[in-house]
């Protein structure tokens, strides 16, 4: 179908680098000596695990809890023994570690009980939110924000247009390119289920022009209900403001959701994990994920999560060489890691081996305004660059520091090799800390027992609520708390740390 | 696991374009080397020579700013930027220029203009521009003095005499009368204020087929390697179009008016330095306004204001003046100027 395109501004053509990865057949990554589940694999809050060590856990069991509206559970990728509930380093540009549960695989794979559903629109809409939320759904694309919070806010207002974004824009990057090729059908079905829970007008599943096989294996399985399009190749069109504007023209109003504009966008692989969560009720405990780059053979695998990123690196043939650099997501905006011990998680898409990162070093800024033309969000960069320097927060928000995507465009074409993006970060994390620390110490304590009581009484009733009716089984209060005690402690320890690795840095 | 330094975060994104301030200095030496022979072609070697001495000054007074300033010295002085100052303040001399007139030129540009506003990246004004109207206004007889154009005399000095020009002075040559004329706009410039119409003036052996004799072919040359540098995405092309057009635009104006008395707009471009501030001057990232709105405002101003100073001051070119003054406004433009974000809704 024709559809008139509002090109974004910025951006920029980079070499994609998709040929190294997207041709081939996506492998099933064996099982690995132990399996390490992050609490925390989405924005929000951590889960709370529900097991202790030494319980055995089947594939597909909740193993951790949601907490609050903003979190989702966490699953066992596969059946085995629960080893240890502790601090392990996780997918973290800092290398920090954090509360994590490890199986030891017991090797058969054996499912805990599931409840597939057949027809997903005999489900009420609302219901279909809490099946996709205990599923552990959350974005795939990147950032990992829990699914069911943006479905809900779709059946609360009218939506007009659905969006489902399979471009893939970064460099290297082909998980979505193979997932689409491999499974289409859980895609277009995916689609059509999330329209029917959010009850959209007009739904759109758009890709970049260099996935020609993607495509034709979408437009196989479609009808007229849902808008193919093809867009040009640029960076960063998968972004989500960026692809809002290309496929309608309005631009999402700064500090404004799609949501209010009628929009709802959910990632292609958000959309298949949600099927399969409805139709076969299997729980989110694997993915697809790249290994490019510097590996003897660069491929797609899908991987259980909580299977540590070097056992994927090896599947694909790597070699550790001296210079080599460790990539979790794309090259523009992926995090460096100086190790390869982490798990991979729900938002981990690509594992990047390079040696070619940007080494050289910084120069003043020469004002020559490249940066400028590349920012599709039409940002000063070099501006916010200057006032960061000079910790001119006041200036930086006048400059809309807050709407920078950090898609790293300015830094890719700056001359001087300003690492511009690291500033802004720095910038940004710097005014939240301050604000924190404004709203007032008293305040800040009475919430602090408020919320302590509050915890306490949530748990209190959950346990209660699991042991009356839960075939998970004995279940040690003490563990629990101490499990609370001990998040509590490690966010205050990855706050203080945060500021330290801060000062290292300058 | 290799040893990786613990310590140094590597920020997204790792990749980056093939660019460095290297690379854009380098292609604008390239684009400017066309230019460069011609005019030593049309005005004789002396174009060399001042060219050489002034990278050679350029480079010694950058490499002791820097010791002094106590920066890296290998990663600043082979930037190509001093360079880059040195021979468009060179293309600005005349090829007759005594030596020391180059040093003091050079050293103002690089240690004042340069490094006391905080080298490269910081300084206000175009280093370049700044060191020519520096001696121009402490040297005056010096700069106007021109060599005659190649097909004008025979009579052409040789390398010897140019030497002995450029290092003791001109008074140490008895010829050197014959040997030198004004340039075609001072000329110009006399004679309108002598009563004659442009029409007499332009019958004038200094005028050649479409503007002055020599400088229009290495006016063309300049433009060549602008389009070249525009080719290379190493300069925007708003910068020189809005520039010429606004040139243009107000020659045509007044050429309309009485052009017995103001030059054609041909004339006026291909004339003086207004091609070389074109692509090589006006295109100075640094000192330019840094917003897109804010760089057409910027090079608009200067085409005015080199148009007033041309016409109706004492001096025959203006472009130097144009742009210092234009750079003492760009904080100004650049507040104004701040462009609409992604999004956000302009209020009043
Ligand atoms: S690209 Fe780099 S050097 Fe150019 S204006 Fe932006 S920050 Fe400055
Ligand atoms: S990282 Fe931010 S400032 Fe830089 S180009 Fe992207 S949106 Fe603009």
């Amino acid at each position: 179908m024709n559809r008139e395109l509002y090109p974004f501004p910025g951006g920029l053509q980079i070499p994609p680098h998709k040929e190294l990865s997207n041709a081939k057949t996506s492998l099933i990554t064996p099982l690995p000596d132990s399996i390490i589940l992050p609490l925390q694999q989405h924005i929000g809050t951590p889960a709370v695990p529900l097991v202790k060590t030494g319980d055995k856990v089947l594939k597909g069991q909740i193993i951790a809890r949601a907490d609050g509206y903003v979190s989702v559970p966490v699953h066992a990728s596969t059946s085995g023994k629960i080893i240890d509930i502790g601090n392990y380093t996780v997918p973290d540009p800092l290398g920090l570690k954090a509360p994590c549960i490890v199986i030891e695989p017991d090797g058969d794979d054996v499912w805990f009980e599931i409840k597939p559903t057949h027809d997903y629109a005999s489900i009420d809409p609302k219901d279909l939110q809490d099946v996709i939320r205990e599923a552990g759904i959350v974005g795939l694309g990147g950032a990992g924000f829990p699914a069911h919070v943006k479905l809900r806010e779709g059946t609360e207002s009218a939506v007009d247009t659905l969006i489902i974004n399979a471009v893939e824009c970064e460099p290297f990057i082909s998980c979505d390119d193979r997932l689409i090729r491999e499974k289409p059908g859980y895609i277009v079905n995916g689609t059509r289920m999330i329209r029917h829970a959010i009850q959209a007008k007009y739904c759109v599943i758009a890709l970049e022009a260099d996935m020609p096989e993607a495509y034709a294996a979408l437009k196989e399985l479609i009808d007229d209900d849902i808008d193919l399009i093809q867009l040009p190749v640029k960076y960063p069109q998968g972004g989500e403001r960026q692809l809002i504007k290309v496929l309608t023209g309005m631009e999402v109003p700064s500090g404004g959701l799609p949501i209010h504009m009628g929009i709802v966008m959910h990632n292609a692989a958000t959309a298949a994990a949600a099927y399969r969560a409805v139709i076969r009720g299997e729980p989110l405990i694997s993915r697809y994920v790249t290994v490019s780059g510097e590996v003897n053979d660069p491929r797609n695998l899908q991987v259980l999560l909580g299977t540590p990123v070097k056992h994927c690196a090896d599947q694909c043939g790597y070699e550790d060489k001296e210079g080599q650099a460790i990539i979790l997501g794309g090259p523009m905006m992926g995090m460096y890691v100086n190790n390869m011990h982490m798990p991979v998680i729900k938002t981990t898409n690509c594992v990047l081996v390079t040696s070619t990162y940007n080494k050289s070093p910084e120069m003043p800024c020469i004002r020559c305004g490249q940066c400028v033309d590349v920012c599709p969000e039409k940002l000063l960069p070099q501006q916010l660059f200057w006032h960061a320097h000079a910790k001119n927060y006041d200036r930086l928000r006048e400059y809309h520091l807050f709407d920078c995507i950090e898609c790293g465009c300015c830094s890719f074409v700056c001359p001087s090799n300003i690492r511009l993006v690291q500033y802004y970060r720095k910038a940004k994390r710097q005014i939240t800390q301050d604000e924190q620390t404004r709203s007032g110490a008293d305040h800040a304590r009475e919430r602090f027992i408020a919320r302590n009581a509050r915890l306490a009484r949530e748990e209190q009733t959950q346990n209660n609520e699991l042991l009356a009716g839960s075939d998970i089984g004995e279940l040690d209060k003490q563990a629990f708390i101490q499990a609370a005690v001990e998040r509590t402690r490690a966010k205050r320890a990855q706050l203080g740390k945060q500021e330290n690795s801060d000062d290292d840095q300058e | 696991m290799m040893t990786r330094n613990e310590t140094v975060i590597i920020s997204s994104p790792h990749l980056h374009a093939v660019t460095s301030i290297n690379h854009v200095m380098t292609r604008v030496i390239y684009a400017l080397i066309p230019g460069i022979l011609l005019s030593a072609w049309f005005f004789g070697s002396g174009v060399l020579i001042q060219s050489l001495l002034a990278v050679l000054f350029a480079l010694c007074a950058e490499a002791l700013m820097l010791y002094l300033r106590e920066k890296p010295l290998r990663l600043f002085l082979f930037d190509g930027s001093a360079v880059v100052t040195a021979l468009l303040f060179a293309l600005c001399l005349s090829p007759y220029t005594p030596v020391w007139v180059n040093f003091t030129g050079i050293c103002f540009a690089i240690i004042v203009a340069k490094h006391l506003y905080g080298g490269i990246g910081y300084n206000m004004f175009n280093p370049a521009m700044a060191g020519y109207v520096f001696v121009l206004l402490c040297f005056p007889v010096n700069m106007t003095t021109w060599p005659l154009p190649a097909g004008i005399t025979d009579q052409q000095a040789t390398l010897l005499q140019i030497l002995s020009i450029i290092f003791t002075g001109p008074s140490s040559l008895e010829n050197f009368d014959s040997l030198s004329g004004a340039t075609t706009l001072g000329w110009t410039k006399s004679q309108l204020s002598g009563m004659f119409m442009i029409t007499e003036i332009r019958n004038s052996p200094l005028f050649g087929s479409f503007a002055g004799k020599g400088t229009e072919w290495i006016a063309v040359a300049w433009l060549c390697g602008g389009i070249w540098l525009l080719i290379q995405r190493i300069i925007k092309w708003e910068m020189p179009v809005f520039f010429i057009g606004t040139v243009f635009l107000i020659s045509l104006l007044f050429y309309w008016y009485d052009s017995s008395i103001y030059l054609s707009p041909v004339l006026t471009l291909f004339t003086g330095g207004i091609m070389l501030a074109t692509f090589f001057i006006i295109t100075d990232p640094v000192t330019a306004s840094a917003t897109p709105r804010g760089r057409i405002i910027y090079v608009i101003g200067i085409g005015l204001l080199t148009y007033i100073i041309r016409t109706w001051s004492a001096y025959p070119d203006g472009v130097a003046f144009a742009v210092l003054l234009m750079n003492a406004v760009v904080p100004l433009v650049d507040n104004y100027t701040r462009p609409r974000v992604f999004g956000e809704i302009k209020h009043g």
